[in-house]
């Protein structure tokens, strides 16, 4: 087999079984870690798929920033997993009809006239001048420049809206204010009071 | 490759050529690490008027050595209740990308271990995943020092890795490249054409950024020996422990290389004219001597600097340094539309 295969073989096998171990494993920081590993599995597949912007991507903006706000929420809750667990039965109706509606979707777009057999077999193995970067960059900002757009200004407003819910005040809080610390004189902070000597 | 690797069976070649490319690379880099400690110690010294470690060896040459020694024959402590496996784990995990990120690092004109066309892209994604080893080292070491210290430097890593990317995103406008060869080649024709003046501010961004990811003075709230113990890796002894502290030397010989290699012209020499003299031409040693160079500027800030408040960190890296990138870029933007490109 070619040396291709054995790569892709072992990287979707640790994606998969570390994908596994995300939803079966008992402790939420180990579930987080595991899903990096899934990440890092994919970055993997991706970069085999000479789609070596997504792949680095995927790692620098999902295990780089996202996994780690993540498992910071996740170390500070210390969930209680028994609690969880009880509730398994109860939640597992709701749990497999949402299953299969994910399923489904995913039948429907991997069943699509774009995924089927003849257009992947014509995929062609580019040289090593070609690259991936430089052609999603074209793609993106010619063909693909309107949806490009959209995404911006969803983004642009989730931003607003993420720091306009910090923005709230808090008077209770004692926070320091640097250009009022700047701003302070000698004659705000020092007294100097006249006093008679003693006599003796 | 050489004549000699063509006896081996075919399958075997390419990896093994590789893996001794790998080795070229990593064992110098060790060694500069090593002596990178035993650099600070004597500049800090002779900065604050000692003499430094002098008792090892001629002038104290042999103390690394010494030191390296001594660790490894500590006793590896791990804190009860503690996570073994993630708790081993850690120094490894900060430690690799370290040491994988120098895969793209050209050290001469197609001196290189992979010359990948996203090269940028992939330090930046290598250097974002160090943060793991802090995390984890702070969560599996169940201390709750160590873990208020994971706290701080994770937020700061996060924080400032922002600023070092948009630094980044001016020098691939700049160059037009992702590849770091053409970055470097892109600053050809002596000092004036290196990126150092057109990009001023993103090198002051990037090189202040890359001190504050590298968890150094004055930004080391993590360590703050003064006040968390030693921070994230407080429970650590030993070999464990010294992992960490290459981890951390490796980051700073990394960030200076970077700095050197995209705003500093990497082994051009300085003038133009040079360019095909000896000693003074192109070569691996103007890349060796800006880095060095860049390094020195980590021990002289330590010997420096009173450390930051933390909100102060906070503040420089999202209210000054993030306003400062995105302003250049734009003016850089409006440069380039204008037909504007003095670096060119």
């Amino acid at each position: 087999m070619n040396i291709e295969v054995w790569v892709f073989l072992t990287f979707s096998l640790v994606a998969v079984a570390s994908a596994v171990r995300v939803i079966t494993v008992n402790h939420s920081v180990h579930a987080a870690l595991f899903l990096v590993l899934t990440f890092f599995s994919c970055a993997g597949i991706w970069l085999l798929a000479e789609a070596e912007f997504l792949g680095l991507t995927l790692v620098l903006v999902y295990v780089g920033a996202v996994m780690v706000l993540f498992l910071f929420v996740v170390m500070m809750l210390d969930v209680d997993t028994a609690p969880m667990q009880e509730g398994f039965t109860r939640y597992l109706p709701l749990g497999l009809v949402i299953g299969l509606v994910m399923v489904a979707e995913m039948v429907l777009v991997v069943a699509s006239p774009k995924f089927s057999s003849e257009k992947l077999s014509n995929a062609v193995a580019h040289g090593a001048d070609y690259s991936n970067t430089e052609e999603l960059g074209k793609a993106i900002y010619t063909d693909y420049l309107y949806q490009f757009e959209i995404a911006a200004v969803i983004l642009l407003v989730a931003i607003i809206a993420a720091i306009a819910l910090t923005l709230r005040k808090r008077p209770e809080t004692k926070y320091q204010k640097p250009s009022e610390q700047v701003k302070v004189k000698k004659s705000d902070r020092l007294r100097i009071v006249k006093m008679k000597s003693e006599q003796h | 490759m050489p004549d000699l690797m063509l006896l081996l069976p075919e399958i075997m070649q390419t990896p093994l050529w590789i893996v001794i490319k790998i080795v070229v690379i990593v064992a110098p880099l060790l060694l500069a690490v090593a002596y990178l400690t035993y650099a600070e110690r004597k500049i800090i010294g002779y900065m604050q008027v000692r003499l430094g470690p002098n008792r090892v060896g001629p002038k104290g040459w042999l103390q690394p050595i010494a030191d390296a020694l001594k660790l490894m024959t500590k006793e590896i402590i791990i804190p009860t209740n503690a996570n073994r496996f993630l708790f081993l784990l850690a120094p490894v995990i900060s430690l690799a990308p370290a040491l994988a990120a120098w895969a793209v690092i050209p050290f001469g004109e197609g001196l290189i271990l992979a010359d990948i066309d996203a090269g940028l892209l992939y330090i930046l994604a290598l250097t974002s995943l160090g943060v793991y080893g802090v995390i984890v080292a702070g969560w599996a070491s169940n201390s709750k020092y160590a873990m208020l210290s994971t706290l701080r430097a994770a937020a700061q890593i996060v924080s400032y890795e922002i600023a070092m990317g948009f630094a980044l995103v001016g020098v691939l406008m700049a160059s037009g490249s992702l590849n770091l060869n053409k970055i470097v080649l892109a600053q050809q024709g002596g000092f004036l054409d290196w990126f150092l003046l057109p990009l001023f501010p993103l090198f002051i961004v990037y090189y202040l950024a890359g001190v504050a990811e590298t968890n150094r003075a004055p930004f080391d709230v993590a360590e703050g020996e003064s006040e968390i113990v030693a921070g994230f890796h407080v429970e650590y002894s030993g070999m464990a422990f010294s992992i960490f502290f290459l981890a951390e030397y490796a980051n700073m010989i990394l960030i200076a290389a970077l700095t050197s290699l995209m705003f500093l012209g990497g082994w051009l020499s300085p003038i133009g004219a040079w360019a095909d003299l000896p000693i003074l031409g192109d070569g691996m040693h103007w890349f060796v001597f800006k880095t060095a160079f860049m390094s020195f500027f980590f021990l002289w800030f330590r010997a420096t600097f009173p450390r930051y408040r933390y909100d102060q960190i906070m503040r420089l890296g999202w209210k000054i340094f993030i306003p400062v990138t995105i302003i250049w870029l734009a003016v850089e933007g409006v440069a380039i539309l204008l037909g504007w490109q003095p670096w060119l």
